[in-house]
Protein backbone atom coordinates (compact mmCIF):
# COMPACT_ATOMS: atom_id res chain seq x y z
CA UNK A 1 0.00 0.00 0.00
CA UNK A 2 1.17 3.55 -0.70
CA UNK A 3 3.23 4.81 2.23
CA UNK A 4 1.48 8.21 2.28
CA UNK A 5 -1.97 6.60 2.32
CA UNK A 6 -0.96 4.42 5.27
CA UNK A 7 0.22 7.53 7.14
CA UNK A 8 -3.05 9.33 6.38
CA UNK A 9 -5.18 6.43 7.57
CA UNK A 10 -3.12 6.15 10.74
CA UNK A 11 -3.40 9.86 11.50
CA UNK A 12 -7.23 10.15 11.05
CA UNK A 13 -8.30 8.46 14.32
CA UNK A 14 -5.53 10.35 16.15
CA UNK A 15 -6.92 13.67 14.90
CA UNK A 16 -10.44 12.73 16.01
CA UNK A 17 -9.12 11.84 19.46
CA UNK A 18 -7.28 15.19 19.65
CA UNK A 19 -10.50 17.04 18.76
CA UNK A 20 -12.60 15.26 21.37
CA UNK A 21 -9.92 15.71 24.03
CA UNK A 22 -9.81 19.47 23.33
CA UNK A 23 -13.61 19.68 23.49
CA UNK A 24 -13.71 17.74 26.76
CA UNK A 25 -11.02 19.99 28.23
CA UNK A 26 -13.06 23.10 27.28
CA UNK A 27 -16.21 21.64 28.77
CA UNK A 28 -14.41 20.79 32.04
CA UNK A 29 -12.97 24.32 32.27
CA UNK A 30 -16.41 25.90 31.78
CA UNK A 31 -17.99 23.53 34.29
CA UNK A 32 -15.23 24.33 36.84
CA UNK A 33 -15.78 28.06 36.28
CA UNK A 34 -19.54 27.72 36.78
CA UNK A 35 -19.05 25.65 39.96
CA UNK A 36 -16.67 28.29 41.32
CA UNK A 37 -19.36 30.95 40.81
CA UNK A 38 -21.98 28.83 42.56
CA UNK A 39 -19.83 27.88 45.54
CA UNK A 40 -18.18 31.26 46.16
CA UNK A 41 -21.17 33.43 45.30
CA UNK A 42 -18.92 36.12 43.84
CA UNK A 43 -20.67 39.17 42.33
CA UNK A 44 -20.68 39.46 38.53
CA UNK A 45 -18.41 42.53 38.50
CA UNK A 46 -15.69 40.43 40.19
CA UNK A 47 -16.22 37.17 38.35
CA UNK A 48 -19.04 36.91 35.81
CA UNK A 49 -20.46 33.49 35.00
CA UNK A 50 -19.85 31.82 31.62
CA UNK A 51 -23.47 32.66 30.76
CA UNK A 52 -22.89 36.38 31.55
CA UNK A 53 -19.81 36.42 29.36
CA UNK A 54 -21.72 34.61 26.59
CA UNK A 55 -24.49 37.20 26.70
CA UNK A 56 -22.01 40.09 26.70
CA UNK A 57 -20.16 38.47 23.81
CA UNK A 58 -23.41 38.25 21.77
CA UNK A 59 -24.14 41.92 22.51
CA UNK A 60 -20.64 43.08 21.55
CA UNK A 61 -20.89 41.02 18.41
CA UNK A 62 -24.28 42.35 17.33
CA UNK A 63 -23.45 46.01 18.00
CA UNK A 64 -20.28 45.57 15.94
CA UNK A 65 -17.91 46.81 18.67
CA UNK A 66 -16.14 43.48 19.09
CA UNK A 67 -15.35 43.09 15.39
CA UNK A 68 -14.32 46.75 15.09
CA UNK A 69 -11.86 46.58 17.99
CA UNK A 70 -10.63 43.11 17.04
CA UNK A 71 -9.87 44.21 13.48
CA UNK A 72 -7.87 47.19 14.82
CA UNK A 73 -5.79 44.94 17.07
CA UNK A 74 -5.42 42.35 14.31
CA UNK A 75 -4.13 45.02 11.93
CA UNK A 76 -1.56 46.21 14.47
CA UNK A 77 -0.53 42.63 15.22
CA UNK A 78 -0.12 41.65 11.57
CA UNK A 79 1.84 44.78 10.69
CA UNK A 80 3.99 44.40 13.82
CA UNK A 81 4.59 40.73 13.12
CA UNK A 82 5.55 41.45 9.52
CA UNK A 83 7.85 44.34 10.41
CA UNK A 84 9.45 42.65 13.43
CA UNK A 85 10.01 39.29 11.78
CA UNK A 86 11.33 40.80 8.53
CA UNK A 87 13.87 42.97 10.35
CA UNK A 88 14.80 40.11 12.69
CA UNK A 89 15.30 37.69 9.79
CA UNK A 90 17.55 40.02 7.83
CA UNK A 91 19.57 41.07 10.89
CA UNK A 92 19.64 37.50 12.24
CA UNK A 93 21.09 36.23 8.97
CA UNK A 94 23.78 38.93 8.97
CA UNK A 95 24.63 38.20 12.61
CA UNK A 96 24.80 34.47 11.92
CA UNK A 97 27.20 35.04 9.03
CA UNK A 98 29.49 37.59 10.66
CA UNK A 99 31.07 37.19 14.10
CA UNK A 100 32.29 40.79 13.95
CA UNK A 101 28.80 42.05 13.27
CA UNK A 102 27.50 39.92 16.13
CA UNK A 103 30.15 41.21 18.55
CA UNK A 104 29.28 44.78 17.59
CA UNK A 105 25.52 44.45 17.94
CA UNK A 106 24.93 41.67 20.48
CA UNK A 107 25.39 43.86 23.60
CA UNK A 108 22.74 46.30 22.37
CA UNK A 109 20.36 43.53 21.41
CA UNK A 110 20.68 41.81 24.78
CA UNK A 111 20.34 45.18 26.59
CA UNK A 112 17.19 45.91 24.59
CA UNK A 113 15.71 42.69 25.94
CA UNK A 114 16.62 43.54 29.52
CA UNK A 115 14.13 46.44 29.44
CA UNK A 116 10.53 45.19 29.50
CA UNK A 117 8.40 46.40 26.61
CA UNK A 118 5.85 47.65 29.17
CA UNK A 119 8.48 50.10 30.41
CA UNK A 120 9.35 51.56 27.00
CA UNK A 121 5.83 51.49 25.57
CA UNK A 122 4.86 54.88 27.14
CA UNK A 123 8.02 56.40 25.68
CA UNK A 124 7.14 55.14 22.20
CA UNK A 125 3.60 56.48 22.51
CA UNK A 126 5.02 59.87 23.57
CA UNK A 127 7.44 59.89 20.65
CA UNK A 128 5.21 58.51 17.93
CA UNK A 129 1.75 59.40 19.15
CA UNK A 130 -1.20 57.21 20.13
CA UNK A 131 -1.90 56.09 16.54
CA UNK A 132 -1.23 52.76 14.89
CA UNK A 133 2.49 53.41 14.33
CA UNK A 134 3.48 53.20 17.99
CA UNK A 135 1.45 49.97 18.44
CA UNK A 136 3.06 48.39 15.39
CA UNK A 137 6.46 49.40 16.72
CA UNK A 138 5.82 47.88 20.16
CA UNK A 139 4.49 44.76 18.50
CA UNK A 140 7.54 44.56 16.21
CA UNK A 141 9.86 44.98 19.21
CA UNK A 142 8.31 42.08 21.04
CA UNK A 143 8.36 39.84 17.94
CA UNK A 144 11.90 40.81 17.01
CA UNK A 145 13.96 38.92 19.57
CA UNK A 146 12.61 35.35 19.34
CA UNK A 147 12.69 35.52 15.54
CA UNK A 148 16.20 37.01 15.59
CA UNK A 149 17.58 34.36 17.95
CA UNK A 150 15.97 31.52 16.04
CA UNK A 151 17.21 32.85 12.72
CA UNK A 152 20.77 32.97 14.08
CA UNK A 153 20.50 29.48 15.57
CA UNK A 154 18.85 28.12 12.40
CA UNK A 155 21.46 29.51 10.03
CA UNK A 156 24.35 28.44 12.26
CA UNK A 157 22.91 24.94 12.59
CA UNK A 158 23.03 24.30 8.84
CA UNK A 159 25.11 21.10 8.63
CA UNK A 160 28.70 21.74 7.57
CA UNK A 161 28.57 18.61 5.46
CA UNK A 162 25.85 20.17 3.30
CA UNK A 163 27.83 23.42 3.11
CA UNK A 164 30.77 21.35 1.84
CA UNK A 165 28.50 19.79 -0.75
CA UNK A 166 27.42 23.22 -2.01
CA UNK A 167 31.01 24.41 -2.10
CA UNK A 168 32.14 21.32 -4.00
CA UNK A 169 29.43 22.14 -6.55
CA UNK A 170 30.77 25.71 -6.76
CA UNK A 171 27.45 27.17 -5.60
CA UNK A 172 27.29 30.96 -5.33
CA UNK A 173 26.34 32.68 -2.04
CA UNK A 174 22.86 33.31 -3.37
CA UNK A 175 22.46 29.66 -4.43
CA UNK A 176 23.68 28.50 -1.02
CA UNK A 177 21.12 30.77 0.62
CA UNK A 178 18.30 29.61 -1.62
CA UNK A 179 18.99 25.90 -1.91
CA UNK A 180 20.55 25.20 1.48
CA UNK A 181 20.36 27.85 4.18
CA UNK A 182 16.69 28.82 3.85
CA UNK A 183 15.27 25.28 3.80
CA UNK A 184 17.72 24.00 6.43
CA UNK A 185 17.09 26.91 8.82
CA UNK A 186 13.34 26.91 8.24
CA UNK A 187 12.36 24.52 11.08
CA UNK A 188 14.12 26.61 13.74
CA UNK A 189 13.08 29.90 12.13
CA UNK A 190 9.41 28.90 12.07
CA UNK A 191 9.68 27.87 15.73
CA UNK A 192 10.73 31.45 16.49
CA UNK A 193 7.97 32.86 14.30
CA UNK A 194 5.42 30.74 16.16
CA UNK A 195 6.55 32.24 19.48
CA UNK A 196 6.65 35.69 17.89
CA UNK A 197 3.11 35.29 16.54
CA UNK A 198 1.74 34.53 20.00
CA UNK A 199 3.78 37.34 21.59
CA UNK A 200 2.75 39.90 18.99
CA UNK A 201 -0.72 40.04 20.52
CA UNK A 202 0.83 41.04 23.84
CA UNK A 203 2.71 43.85 22.06
CA UNK A 204 -0.42 45.30 20.53
CA UNK A 205 -2.35 45.16 23.80
CA UNK A 206 0.48 46.78 25.77
CA UNK A 207 0.47 49.63 23.25
CA UNK A 208 -3.30 49.99 23.47
CA UNK A 209 -3.19 50.00 27.27
CA UNK A 210 -0.74 52.91 27.26
CA UNK A 211 -2.70 55.10 24.93
CA UNK A 212 -5.38 54.26 22.39
CA UNK A 213 -8.99 54.93 21.52
CA UNK A 214 -9.63 51.64 19.80
CA UNK A 215 -8.49 47.99 19.89
CA UNK A 216 -9.02 45.11 22.29
CA UNK A 217 -6.62 46.64 24.85
CA UNK A 218 -8.76 49.77 24.79
CA UNK A 219 -11.90 47.61 25.16
CA UNK A 220 -10.40 45.98 28.27
CA UNK A 221 -9.69 49.45 29.70
CA UNK A 222 -13.29 50.51 29.00
CA UNK A 223 -14.72 47.35 30.57
CA UNK A 224 -12.54 47.80 33.66
CA UNK A 225 -13.51 51.48 34.01
CA UNK A 226 -17.23 50.66 33.79
CA UNK A 227 -17.06 47.56 36.03
CA UNK A 228 -18.23 45.64 32.95
CA UNK A 229 -16.07 42.62 33.84
CA UNK A 230 -17.93 40.43 31.37
CA UNK A 231 -16.70 42.77 28.59
CA UNK A 232 -13.15 42.42 29.93
CA UNK A 233 -13.56 38.64 29.63
CA UNK A 234 -14.96 38.98 26.11
CA UNK A 235 -11.96 41.09 25.07
CA UNK A 236 -9.54 38.66 26.74
CA UNK A 237 -11.12 35.71 24.95
CA UNK A 238 -10.92 37.62 21.67
CA UNK A 239 -7.21 38.17 22.34
CA UNK A 240 -6.73 34.50 23.13
CA UNK A 241 -8.56 33.60 19.93
CA UNK A 242 -6.35 36.00 17.96
CA UNK A 243 -3.18 34.51 19.45
CA UNK A 244 -4.44 30.97 18.81
CA UNK A 245 -5.35 31.74 15.20
CA UNK A 246 -1.95 33.33 14.55
CA UNK A 247 -0.19 30.45 16.26
CA UNK A 248 -2.30 28.01 14.27
CA UNK A 249 -1.50 29.72 10.96
CA UNK A 250 2.22 29.46 11.65
CA UNK A 251 1.82 25.86 12.85
CA UNK A 252 -0.07 25.07 9.63
CA UNK A 253 2.70 26.75 7.65
CA UNK A 254 5.22 24.61 9.50
CA UNK A 255 3.31 21.44 8.73
CA UNK A 256 3.00 22.44 5.09
CA UNK A 257 6.59 23.56 4.55
CA UNK A 258 8.24 20.93 6.73
CA UNK A 259 6.36 17.88 5.53
CA UNK A 260 9.74 16.23 5.01
CA UNK A 261 10.34 16.00 8.77
CA UNK A 262 9.66 12.38 9.61
CA UNK A 263 7.90 13.03 12.95
CA UNK A 264 5.25 15.23 11.31
CA UNK A 265 3.83 12.31 9.39
CA UNK A 266 3.97 9.81 12.23
CA UNK B 1 51.38 6.45 -25.79
CA UNK B 2 51.50 8.18 -22.42
CA UNK B 3 48.25 9.96 -21.51
CA UNK B 4 48.35 13.62 -20.44
CA UNK B 5 47.45 13.87 -16.75
CA UNK B 6 44.11 15.48 -15.92
CA UNK B 7 45.37 16.30 -12.41
CA UNK B 8 48.80 17.05 -11.10
CA UNK B 9 49.59 17.56 -7.40
CA UNK B 10 53.00 19.03 -6.70
CA UNK B 11 54.70 19.15 -3.29
CA UNK B 12 51.49 19.78 -1.47
CA UNK B 13 51.56 20.61 2.25
CA UNK B 14 48.55 21.17 4.45
CA UNK B 15 48.95 22.63 7.92
CA UNK B 16 45.90 23.44 10.06
CA UNK B 17 46.60 26.36 12.38
CA UNK B 18 46.31 25.58 16.09
CA UNK B 19 47.83 26.73 19.41
CA UNK B 20 50.81 24.39 19.07
CA UNK B 21 52.30 25.81 15.91
CA UNK B 22 49.89 24.11 13.51
CA UNK B 23 48.75 20.57 12.82
CA UNK B 24 50.72 19.18 9.92
CA UNK B 25 48.18 16.98 8.14
CA UNK B 26 49.78 16.35 4.76
CA UNK B 27 53.43 16.78 3.77
CA UNK B 28 55.11 17.10 0.40
CA UNK B 29 52.70 15.03 -1.64
CA UNK B 30 53.14 14.83 -5.40
CA UNK B 31 51.30 12.61 -7.85
CA UNK B 32 49.46 12.70 -11.14
CA UNK B 33 46.19 11.21 -12.28
CA UNK B 34 45.37 10.41 -15.90
CA UNK B 35 41.93 10.72 -17.49
CA UNK B 36 39.56 7.84 -16.72
CA UNK B 37 41.96 6.47 -14.15
CA UNK B 38 40.57 5.04 -10.91
CA UNK B 39 42.93 5.91 -8.05
CA UNK B 40 42.43 4.84 -4.46
CA UNK B 41 44.16 6.53 -1.54
CA UNK B 42 44.72 4.38 1.55
CA UNK B 43 46.60 4.88 4.79
CA UNK B 44 46.33 4.71 8.56
CA UNK B 45 43.57 6.63 10.34
CA UNK B 46 44.27 10.35 10.58
CA UNK B 47 46.98 10.32 7.92
CA UNK B 48 45.34 13.10 5.92
CA UNK B 49 43.52 11.08 3.23
CA UNK B 50 40.31 13.06 3.57
CA UNK B 51 42.27 16.33 3.86
CA UNK B 52 43.95 15.53 0.54
CA UNK B 53 40.57 14.91 -1.07
CA UNK B 54 39.09 18.11 0.39
CA UNK B 55 42.00 20.08 -1.04
CA UNK B 56 41.37 18.52 -4.46
CA UNK B 57 37.68 19.41 -4.15
CA UNK B 58 38.56 23.02 -3.43
CA UNK B 59 37.12 22.86 0.08
CA UNK B 60 40.55 23.59 1.59
CA UNK B 61 43.43 25.70 0.32
CA UNK B 62 46.79 23.96 0.61
CA UNK B 63 49.42 25.67 2.74
CA UNK B 64 52.03 24.95 0.08
CA UNK B 65 52.30 23.30 -3.29
CA UNK B 66 50.32 23.32 -6.49
CA UNK B 67 47.20 21.57 -7.69
CA UNK B 68 46.82 21.74 -11.44
CA UNK B 69 43.82 20.50 -13.35
CA UNK B 70 44.16 20.20 -17.11
CA UNK B 71 41.77 22.67 -18.72
CA UNK B 72 41.35 25.01 -15.72
CA UNK B 73 38.76 24.73 -12.96
CA UNK B 74 37.26 21.26 -13.17
CA UNK B 75 33.68 20.19 -12.55
CA UNK B 76 33.79 18.17 -9.38
CA UNK B 77 31.49 15.37 -8.36
CA UNK B 78 31.92 14.45 -4.72
CA UNK B 79 30.55 11.69 -2.55
CA UNK B 80 31.08 12.10 1.17
CA UNK B 81 31.27 9.58 4.02
CA UNK B 82 27.62 10.23 4.77
CA UNK B 83 25.29 10.41 1.84
CA UNK B 84 24.71 14.13 2.58
CA UNK B 85 21.28 14.25 1.00
CA UNK B 86 19.08 17.25 1.62
CA UNK B 87 16.27 15.80 3.74
CA UNK B 88 13.69 18.24 2.35
CA UNK B 89 14.31 17.28 -1.29
CA UNK B 90 13.00 14.14 -2.95
CA UNK B 91 15.38 11.60 -4.49
CA UNK B 92 14.88 13.19 -7.90
CA UNK B 93 15.37 16.74 -6.60
CA UNK B 94 18.52 15.71 -4.70
CA UNK B 95 19.96 14.34 -7.91
CA UNK B 96 19.01 17.37 -9.99
CA UNK B 97 20.64 19.80 -7.52
CA UNK B 98 23.95 20.19 -9.42
CA UNK B 99 22.00 20.79 -12.65
CA UNK B 100 19.78 23.42 -10.98
CA UNK B 101 22.93 25.16 -9.77
CA UNK B 102 24.14 25.12 -13.38
CA UNK B 103 20.92 26.88 -14.38
CA UNK B 104 19.36 23.97 -16.29
CA UNK B 105 15.55 24.08 -16.46
CA UNK B 106 13.75 21.53 -14.32
CA UNK B 107 12.36 19.44 -17.20
CA UNK B 108 15.79 18.91 -18.72
CA UNK B 109 17.32 18.35 -15.30
CA UNK B 110 14.71 15.69 -14.50
CA UNK B 111 15.39 13.97 -17.81
CA UNK B 112 19.12 13.82 -17.13
CA UNK B 113 18.55 12.71 -13.55
CA UNK B 114 16.28 9.89 -14.73
CA UNK B 115 19.21 8.37 -16.63
CA UNK B 116 21.22 8.31 -13.44
CA UNK B 117 18.30 6.95 -11.43
CA UNK B 118 18.13 4.08 -13.91
CA UNK B 119 21.88 3.62 -13.72
CA UNK B 120 21.90 3.29 -9.92
CA UNK B 121 18.73 1.19 -9.92
CA UNK B 122 16.39 3.50 -8.01
CA UNK B 123 13.47 3.51 -10.44
CA UNK B 124 10.12 4.22 -8.71
CA UNK B 125 11.85 5.97 -5.78
CA UNK B 126 12.04 9.34 -7.56
CA UNK B 127 9.48 11.07 -5.33
CA UNK B 128 10.56 9.46 -2.07
CA UNK B 129 12.28 11.53 0.59
CA UNK B 130 15.70 10.52 1.94
CA UNK B 131 14.05 9.40 5.20
CA UNK B 132 12.37 6.58 3.26
CA UNK B 133 15.68 5.18 1.97
CA UNK B 134 18.07 2.60 3.39
CA UNK B 135 21.74 3.54 3.86
CA UNK B 136 22.73 1.78 0.63
CA UNK B 137 19.97 3.48 -1.36
CA UNK B 138 20.92 6.89 0.05
CA UNK B 139 24.50 6.33 -1.10
CA UNK B 140 23.26 5.40 -4.57
CA UNK B 141 21.41 8.71 -4.70
CA UNK B 142 24.60 10.50 -3.60
CA UNK B 143 26.52 8.70 -6.35
CA UNK B 144 23.90 9.63 -8.94
CA UNK B 145 24.01 13.26 -7.77
CA UNK B 146 27.80 13.31 -8.09
CA UNK B 147 27.60 12.10 -11.70
CA UNK B 148 24.58 13.96 -13.03
CA UNK B 149 26.42 17.11 -14.10
CA UNK B 150 29.02 15.08 -15.98
CA UNK B 151 31.97 16.01 -13.74
CA UNK B 152 35.56 15.99 -14.96
CA UNK B 153 36.64 14.22 -11.83
CA UNK B 154 34.82 12.19 -9.20
CA UNK B 155 36.06 12.40 -5.61
CA UNK B 156 34.86 9.73 -3.21
CA UNK B 157 35.60 10.16 0.50
CA UNK B 158 35.11 6.74 2.10
CA UNK B 159 31.68 6.69 0.51
CA UNK B 160 30.63 3.33 1.91
CA UNK B 161 32.27 3.58 5.34
CA UNK B 162 28.95 3.84 7.15
CA UNK B 163 27.46 0.77 5.47
CA UNK B 164 27.51 -2.83 6.68
CA UNK B 165 30.09 -5.17 5.13
CA UNK B 166 27.65 -6.90 2.79
CA UNK B 167 26.11 -3.69 1.43
CA UNK B 168 29.57 -2.19 1.19
CA UNK B 169 30.82 -5.01 -1.09
CA UNK B 170 27.65 -4.76 -3.18
CA UNK B 171 28.09 -1.00 -3.50
CA UNK B 172 31.72 -1.56 -4.55
CA UNK B 173 30.58 -3.78 -7.40
CA UNK B 174 27.88 -1.22 -8.30
CA UNK B 175 30.46 1.56 -8.33
CA UNK B 176 32.69 -0.46 -10.63
CA UNK B 177 29.79 -1.04 -13.00
CA UNK B 178 28.90 2.65 -13.00
CA UNK B 179 32.53 3.68 -13.47
CA UNK B 180 32.82 1.34 -16.44
CA UNK B 181 29.63 2.79 -17.92
CA UNK B 182 30.64 6.43 -17.41
CA UNK B 183 34.45 6.19 -17.65
CA UNK B 184 35.12 8.98 -15.18
CA UNK B 185 38.39 9.88 -13.51
CA UNK B 186 37.96 8.77 -9.91
CA UNK B 187 39.96 9.44 -6.78
CA UNK B 188 38.63 7.50 -3.85
CA UNK B 189 39.72 7.54 -0.24
CA UNK B 190 39.18 4.31 1.64
CA UNK B 191 40.70 2.41 4.50
CA UNK B 192 39.74 -0.92 3.04
CA UNK B 193 42.67 -2.52 1.21
CA UNK B 194 40.36 -5.06 -0.39
CA UNK B 195 38.04 -2.31 -1.67
CA UNK B 196 40.99 -0.33 -3.03
CA UNK B 197 42.44 -3.30 -4.90
CA UNK B 198 39.08 -4.42 -6.24
CA UNK B 199 38.23 -1.00 -7.64
CA UNK B 200 41.41 0.86 -8.53
CA UNK B 201 43.91 1.08 -11.36
CA UNK B 202 46.38 2.54 -8.89
CA UNK B 203 46.61 2.64 -5.12
CA UNK B 204 48.41 5.44 -3.30
CA UNK B 205 49.50 4.71 0.27
CA UNK B 206 50.07 7.55 2.71
CA UNK B 207 52.27 7.39 5.84
CA UNK B 208 51.19 8.22 9.37
CA UNK B 209 50.48 11.92 9.98
CA UNK B 210 51.78 14.09 8.49
CA UNK B 211 50.71 11.99 5.52
CA UNK B 212 53.27 11.75 2.78
CA UNK B 213 53.44 9.42 -0.17
CA UNK B 214 54.76 6.01 0.81
CA UNK B 215 53.74 3.82 -2.11
CA UNK B 216 52.18 4.37 -5.51
CA UNK B 217 51.24 0.94 -6.81
CA UNK B 218 49.63 -0.07 -10.11
CA UNK B 219 46.92 -2.66 -9.73
CA UNK B 220 47.49 -5.06 -12.59
CA UNK B 221 44.26 -6.98 -12.30
CA UNK B 222 42.24 -7.54 -15.48
CA UNK B 223 38.91 -5.79 -16.03
CA UNK B 224 36.03 -6.35 -15.74
CA UNK B 225 36.56 -7.52 -12.21
CA UNK B 226 34.34 -10.04 -10.50
CA UNK B 227 33.85 -10.68 -6.78
CA UNK B 228 35.79 -13.95 -7.04
CA UNK B 229 38.91 -11.98 -7.91
CA UNK B 230 39.18 -10.98 -4.26
CA UNK B 231 40.11 -14.58 -3.46
CA UNK B 232 42.94 -15.05 -5.99
CA UNK B 233 46.60 -15.33 -4.95
CA UNK B 234 47.54 -12.28 -7.04
CA UNK B 235 44.97 -10.23 -5.12
CA UNK B 236 46.28 -11.62 -1.84
CA UNK B 237 49.90 -10.75 -2.69
CA UNK B 238 48.98 -7.18 -3.57
CA UNK B 239 46.89 -6.87 -0.42
CA UNK B 240 49.89 -8.05 1.63
CA UNK B 241 52.14 -5.47 -0.05
CA UNK B 242 49.65 -2.68 0.72
CA UNK B 243 49.16 -3.85 4.29
CA UNK B 244 52.93 -3.87 4.88
CA UNK B 245 53.19 -0.36 3.42
CA UNK B 246 50.42 0.94 5.69
CA UNK B 247 51.95 -0.65 8.79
Amino acid sequence: MDIHLVRKLKSSPRRATQFWTALLSLFLALAGWQLLIQFTDLPAFILPSPADVGTRFARALTDGSLLRHTSVTLGEVLLGLLTGSTLATVLGYLLAKSRLFEQLLAPYLVASQAVPVVAIAPLLVIWFGPGIFSKVLICALIVFFPVLVNTIVGVRAVPNALRDLMRSLRATRWQTLRYLEIPAALPVFLGGLRIGAALSVIGAVVGEFVGADRGLGFLINVGRGQYDTALVFVAIFALVALALVLYGVVAWLENYLLKWQAWRSQ
Amino acid sequence: MQKTPILSVQQMDMIFPDDNGGLHAVENISFEVCPQEFVCVVGPSGCGKSTLLRVLAGLLTPTQGKINFAGGTPRIGMVFQDSNLMPWRSVLKNITLPLELDGLDSAQAALKAQDLIDLVGLQSFEENLPRDLSGGMAHRVALARSLVHDPDILLLDEPFASLDALTRDRMGTELLRIWQARQKTVIMVTHSISEALFLADRVIVLTQRPGSLKLDMDVKLPRPRAEEMRYTSQFGEMAKKLKDAIE
